[in-house]
């Protein structure tokens, strides 16, 4: 459970923002999350509501931006889309993979009052 | 909750620390509130300043377009998000915990001190691995060691008897040690310059790969007593270790489990990572292992002045960490 940290993270980022930003209220808050990212994306949404209670952002939407996980094929010599961090080529079938994306796990922006 | 520091409050318990909450709070306000007091009359300021300027013409309505411009959405933005104020971000959730991260491999670096991160499922024989290696080292090293469990100090009181210094760090509810945690847990623990520093992480496979707590290296045990595809149930640990530790190999002789296998699993996963075959009850294995950490502790140490004096205690102000 993780997630319950993240979010404690999100929250924190939130709190710090609006003092530069001046904003008193967050309505939306949209997170870009990779697949590698290690995060349960039911799961955070469960701990966001928990934890924003009460807080500058209590009520506001989750919006998640799924994020594609991407590696380098050393084969195919081309950039190819894999599920998880031990999946073969989806082209080739090659173990020689390196991951390049997919590890994402941050705020890209927020809809304030 | 603590939303400054991020740590619970409540639930996280750092043997021997009591009281350094209130202070983290009380700081943090004020100088929160100054802050935005200054923000306000330096506005207030500015809009005065040009007013006076512009006598004539409506340049108030120029003046509100360019403040829109610079607050509003100029791009493209996420699917659901409306016209009203946006804020780009661009922050990583993890951000701040990198941060408190970055400050405990600073004063890792600074000391020439080895702090290594150890990671496994519950009882695949952290503590038992931790007590074998610390007295091994002992004769010729100076070990110290920071607990991480939900609950109970039995950990540290199990290392503390082989004469190392521990500090139990109980997370509640939490199920992984963070940067933070760790930082204050220096400050208790003053580790010496030039020695060995062991985080043994809450016995999880999933949470604790994703926090740095500013180690070294992270270091997964595995034991033959779990399963061969564990590398792959739980690949992110496996990716994010440098070292595996494969321990209780004394029992292979009883169990059906493939040694081959395994290492091929993890190596699918991290192909970097080195494997090391032990047995903490019988100390088989342990001579590689031991080559091991002192390799990676003269690594540290190299181009510290200190490793003549290497009995001299440091008496560097350690508050600085766990601030």
């Amino acid at each position: 459970m993780h997630e319950m940290s993240l979010c404690e993270g999100i929250l924190q980022i939130l709190e710090s923002e609006s003092a530069r930003q001046n904003f008193t209220k967050v309505k939306k808050v949209a997170l870009q999350i990779g697949p590698l990212s290690g995060v349960e994306v039911d799961a955070l949404k469960f701990s966001f509501d928990v934890v924003m209670k009460g807080s500058l952002a209590e009520d506001s939407e989750l919006i998640i931006i799924d994020m594609p996980a991407t590696a380098w094929c050393m084969q195919c010599a081309e950039t190819v889309t894999i599920k998880q961090r031990y999946d073969d080529c989806p082209v080739c079938g090659s173990a020689q993979i390196q991951v390049t994306a997919g590890e994402e796990l941050s705020i890209k922006e927020l809809e304030v009052d | 909750m603590c939303t400054v520091c991020g740590c619970s409050s409540g639930n996280v318990k750092i043997e021997g620390q009591t009281k350094d909450h209130t202070h983290d709070h009380s700081h943090d306000h004020s100088h929160d509130h100054s802050h935005d007091h200054h923000d306000h009359s330096h506005h207030d300021h500015d809009h005065s300043h040009d007013h006076s300027h512009d006598h004539t013409h409506h340049h108030d309505h120029s003046d509100e377009h360019t403040h829109d411009y610079g607050q509003g959405p100029a791009h493209a933005h996420a699917p659901g998000l409306s016209q009203a104020r946006m804020v780009q971000i661009e922050q990583n959730i993890l951000s701040k915990n990198d941060e408190y991260a970055s400050t405990n491999r600073a004063f890792f670096n600074e000391r020439g001190i080895l702090a290594l991160n150890l990671v496994s499922s519950p009882g695949s024989g952290k503590t038992t691995t931790l007590c074998r290696t610390i007295t091994e080292l002992q004769d010729k090293h100076v070990c110290s060691v920071i607990e991480g469990d939900q609950q109970t100090a039995n950990d540290a009181d199990r290392i503390r008897e082989t004469g190392a210094k521990a500090i139990q760090v109980n997370t509640g509810k939490g199920c992984h040690l963070d940067g933070h945690m760790v930082g204050h847990a220096l400050g208790s623990l003053n580790p010496q310059e030039g020695s060995f520093v062991f985080i043994e992480n809450v016995g999880n496979l999933v949470c604790p790969a994703s926090f740095d707590l500013g180690e070294a290296h992270k270091i997964v045990i595995l034991s033959v007593t779990e399963g061969e595809d564990k590398p792959l149930k739980y690949p992110d640990m496996f990716h994010a270790a440098d070292l595996m530790l494969l321990n209780k190999v004394d029992l292979l002789p009883h169990i059906e489990f493939d040694v081959e296998k395994t290492i091929e699993n993890a190596r699918r996963v991290n192909p970097g990572i080195k494997v090391l075959q032990i047995s903490s009850t019988t100390g088989e294995g342990y001579g590689d292992w031991i080559n091991w950490l002192e390799a990676t502790l003269a690594l540290a140490t190299t181009g510290h002045s200190f490793k003549d004096t290497a009995e001299k205690q440091s008496d560097v102000e350690m508050s600085a960490v766990a601030e």
